[in-house]
């Protein structure tokens, strides 16, 4: 600032004195004040409340974030991640910029997209967390890209997912290894597949899967997709889905509407083929009495779609250390071995692992292999996750075919 | 103060109402700055209209609305015809309030379970009697034109209705109008419902458009029962206000305008109808004949109504069941094993939420209470009229919560009111209210004014009169008025996630949220201690009054 009167200069100092403090944003690259900064803050954290797995370990993460860093992490169960997105917008709207209600929010996708595309993100910090340099980045560039889009430090990556299928090795003893020997199977087994209703993720997810096995123009759906032609591009899944809804569970006149729901059919019998987007969803489930304990865990042949997911801190968000810490805290060995373990959770970490020391190592040694749960090399066959557009463009193509029965 | 009270209560209810439609009906035609709208226009409503299936997604609301009302209040009526007197009376009596404390996602959840192709009336007959080594792959909940969620509808809307008129049936004398009928000639089916049911339709009208609004946009119902390609209109707007393409929030506002119409168009074909069954009737209600019709009405009176009650109470023991079930897959009819494992997982987590719920269940309803019988009190002291005014009071049941709760966090945020306790509690108000005005209402004002005159008479002030007279003698209906609040409270989730930012958690906002994982085992947890609660509720409220009053007998039930 061009210091031409004492007197202003002097105004403006104050003025700023009094503004700044409000609404003061801590600064990622001077780590030790964030600590300080972050020391008896309540931290909001926004985040799917479906899942008792998930729920135990955020309960876990919390009393650690009391005994290390003097700070609360109240857990906002959500049922449905984009009533946080919603919730932002409103604040914004109603002209609430720096006292938000949400400090954290567990996303990926087509919401961080959408958030920041409205400008109702924080950052960049992510890249500034110390425990940042442990995902390393460089050789991994999976937990800096959501969705092909570079996350720019707008986000911190938490754990790993992929599309892990799972059968009840009881009746089928020969699960379809690819998109069209599914078509076969369930042929020969009407009713006893199916997939969740779009515009649920799960859903959506298994028909990118499906139309990157398909299409002949795969390149394309790492573009947004406007810039090339969706109609021939997605014909074949069109082409397959017409030919697979007649033997689906319900003839394809209905769908589950989750993730999870698919489970519960499992559970009770109707389907005995699905998937999930947790490798260890089949095994906890078996533990937890939903499946039987013939059930086992497979990945398709040419290798499924898997996604890394993110917290990120909302502009408004009134503890921003609070939650830095706290995203920092999930990258650590610590927390993401825990996170890693079937009887906490069993979701993957983003850490390097064969880059840590040999001690930090030990802590993500698993016990013996669960039945139900992938072979540990199984997941090595990753598929890249498609722009978001496409997931948009996918969804709308799919409601406008299938969406009326 | 006293006359200030009916002021208050429709500013306390219309003021939230209006502003929330307000920040909706702005989006709906183009205004929401925040995304880049600035002006008006008219491409919300063009995006809506180019949905898949939204005509019949309209069509499955309305329908929902009008025909699960209609059932509803039919099986009420003809047993309440039929039934006088018997020991099913008695007994549906004492089961008609638990019922009602059930919540609507509790008795959704055992409902599908019960008749779901791999549910519990399946496994009871097969393999056995059908030979079902596998359940059928047939199309029974998510049906395409919602029967399964109108019958889901039915068992919640006839506790409710039951409830209503069993409050306001006393002030008709009925059995001075059967007596008279009787000796007429008049079978007492007939009777009843040529000479009492006249007149206690006008009494439970309000009640009636509480349903059918309520039935035309509820959520969790129809999330779980309800047909999914598409969805109804209520569950697309949930998802296109949570969808994380932000810009179809324009869509979502003229969607829940939408709804507001839906709801008024069923309101509105209601009334019609009535017109319509009233000169239909005429001729029959005074045409003479005495018996034709007996036995088959008294036949359906007696059956429909048990066979709702149990149907959900089926539900409910299902729940209980898996809440406690191993594995446990078809055909079989009880689970492999039984384990305590759910209950002890979820136990720890029950504290929060529990007292949450309590806390703000109470002191919404005492509120609500307060404010109820001062403007009763106050209607009573200035000897005026039902006020046509109070019509408002019913506007948060008539107008859908979807409609205008998303636009009223922008309002309360634009006021620079942060989410908390007190904001949840006052958000319950705008629905506790109403009810429990609805419950209270006929009762207090059919209150024998002789015994006042006897108490003032004796020299007693007002206010004493009120306190030592009156209260006393309406102690049952008030603790019954009580029990239903509560059970309002406790039933309500959008209000208690948007208001609280998820901060305040309930008893049902965690059902909501484990819901979404769709374990049915911890579902069934939930559900029963959201059961549970109410209950305790609705059990104080019978039994204090015999506590309390032990030296007063016969006082006013």
């Amino acid at each position: 600032m061009p210091t031409r009167h004492p007197l202003r200069l002097a105004i403006v100092t104050t003025m700023l004195a009094f503004t700044v403090p409000a609404s003061a944003n801590p600064d990622p690259s001077d780590w030790q004040s964030v600590v300080a900064q972050a020391e008896d803050q309540t931290v909001y954290w926004n985040a799917w409340g479906g899942d008792t797995r998930t729920n135990r370990y955020i309960d876990w993460v919390a009393k650690q974030m009391q005994a290390q860093y003097d700070v609360e992490v109240e857990h906002v169960k959500l049922d449905d991640t984009g009533s946080a997105v919603a919730r932002v917008l409103a604040e914004k709207q109603a002209g609430n910029n720096d006292d938000g209600s949400i400090d954290l929010i567990w996303i990926n996708g087509e919401n961080f997209a959408a958030m920041r595309e409205s400008d109702l993100l924080f950052g960049p910090f992510a890249e500034s967390l110390p425990h940042f340099a442990l995902t390393n980045a460089t050789d991994n560039p999976e937990v800096v890209t959501d969705f092909t889009l570079p996350t720019e430090g707008y986000e911190s990556p938490w754990g790993k997912a992929q599309i892990t299928f799972y059968y009840d090795s009881a009746q089928t003893e020969t699960p379809p290894q690819d998109m069209q020997a599914l078509l076969a199977w369930t042929k020969d087994n009407p009713g006893q597949f199916s997939y969740p209703r779009i515009p649920d993720f799960t859903g959506s997810t298994f028909l990118k899967q499906a139309l990157i096995e398909l299409t002949d123009q795969e390149k394309a759906l790492y573009q947004p997709v406007s810039e090339s032609d969706f109609e021939a591009v997605t014909e074949p899944l069109w082409a397959y889905l017409d030919a697979l809804h007649p033997h689906l569970w319900r003839s394809g006149r209905a769908f589950p509407d989750s993730g999870p729901n698919l489970r519960t059919l499992m559970s009770d019998g109707e389907i005995s083929l699905a998937f999930s987007f947790y490798p260890t969803d089949a095994a906890v489930a078996v533990m937890e009495y939903e499946l039987p304990e013939s059930v086992r865990s497979y990945v398709l042949e040419g290798g499924t779609l898997g996604n890394v997911h993110f917290v990120a801190i909302p502009y408004n968000s009134p503890h921003k250390a609070g939650a830095m810490v706290l995203a920092n805290f999930l990258l650590s060995p610590e927390a993401q071995a825990q996170k890693q373990s079937l009887a906490m959770w069993g979701d993957r970490s983003v850490l390097d692992i064969e880059q840590l020391d040999a001690e930090t190592q030990t802590l993500f040694e698993q016990g013996d292999r669960h039945p139900s749960e992938l072979p540990a090399d199984a997941l090595s066959n990753t598929l890249p996750e498609p722009h978001p557009s496409w997931m948009t463009a996918l969804q709308n193509a799919w409601l406008e075919r299938y969406g009326v029965n | 103060m006293l006359r200030l009270a009916p002021a208050l209560i429709i500013a306390l209810l219309v003021l939230p109402v209006g502003a929330g439609l307000m920040m909706v009906l702005l989006p709906a035609f183009g205004y929401l700055p925040t995304l880049g709208g600035h002006g008006a226009s008219l491409a919300p409503w063009q995006m809506l209209f180019d949905q898949p299936g939204l005509g019949r997604s309209v069509m499955v609301s309305f329908a929902s609305g009008l025909v699960s009302t209609a059932v509803a209040l039919v099986i009420v009526v003809l047993f309440l015809a039929a039934s006088r007197g018997t020991w099913l009376d008695r007994g549906i009596r004492r089961l008609v309030s638990p019922l009602l404390a059930i919540p609507h996602a509790a008795i959704a959840f055992g409902f599908a379970f019960l008749i779901a192709p791999s549910g519990l009336v399946a496994r009871l007959i097969s393999p056995s009697l059908t030979g079902w080594e596998r359940p059928l792959d047939t199309l029974i909940i998510n049906d395409p034109w919602g029967f399964s969620l109108m019958a889901g509808l039915v068992l919640k809307e006839v506790p409710f209705l039951l409830l209503m008129s069993l409050a306001a049936l006393p002030q008709l004398a009925p059995e001075r109008r059967l007596m008279l009928a009787r000796s007429l000639g008049y079978s007492p089916t007939i009777g009843w419902l040529k000479t009492v049911c006249p007149s206690l339709y006008p009494l439970i009208r309000l009640p009636v458009y509480a349903v059918i609004a309520y039935a035309t946009s509820v959520v969790d119902m129809a999330l779980i029962l309800g047909p999914n390609l598409p969805p109804t209109l209520s569950v697309s707007i949930l998802s296109w206000f949570n969808d994380p393409d932000i810009s179809q929030r324009f869509m979502a506002s003229a969607a829940a305008v939408l709804q507001l119409g839906v709801t008024v168009a069923a309101l509105l074909c209601w009334w019609l109808l009535e017109q319509l069954i009233r000169s239909l009737t005429r001729y029959w209600l005074i045409n003479g004949s005495r018996q034709r019709g007996e036995i088959i009405l008294r036949l359906v009176g007696r059956s429909a109504l048990l066979f709702s009650s149990i149907t959900a109470l089926a539900a409910l023991v299902g729940l209980g069941l898996f809440s406690l079930a191993g594995f446990w897959r078809f055909p079989e009819v009880l689970p492999q094993m039984l384990t305590l494992d759910h209950w002890q997982r979820s136990g720890p987590m029950l504290a929060t939420p529990l007292i949450n719920t309590a806390l703000i269940g109470l002191v919404s309803t005492a509120l609500a209470t307060a404010l109820v019988l001062a403007t009763l009190e106050n209607e009573h002291r200035q000897h005026i009229q039902p006020k046509r005014a109070l019509w408002l009071l019913y506007l948060p049941l008539l107008v859908p919560q979807i409609a205008f709760l998303f636009g009223l966090i922008v309002a309360v945020e634009s006021l620079g009111i942060r989410p908390q306790l007190g904001l949840v509690i006052a958000g319950h108000l705008l629905f506790v209210l109403p009810y429990v005005y609805l419950s209270l209402a006929e009762t207090y004002r059919r209150l024998d004014p002789r015994w006042l005159k006897v108490a003032r008479s004796l020299g007693v002030s007002r206010s004493a009169a009120f306190w030592r007279v009156r209260l006393p003698l309406l102690l049952a209906p008030l603790l019954t008025a009580f029990a239903v609040g509560l059970a309002v409270s406790i039933g309500q989730y959008l209000p208690t996630q948007l208001l609280g930012a998820g901060r305040v958690t309930t008893v049902t906002t965690e059902a909501v949220a484990l819901a979404s994982g769709s374990n049915r085992r911890l579902i069934g947890v939930w559900a029963l201690v959201q059961a549970g609660l109410p209950l305790i509720g609705f059990i104080l409220a019978l039994g204090l009054p015999r506590l309390l009053g032990t030296h007063r007998r016969d006082l006013a039930t």
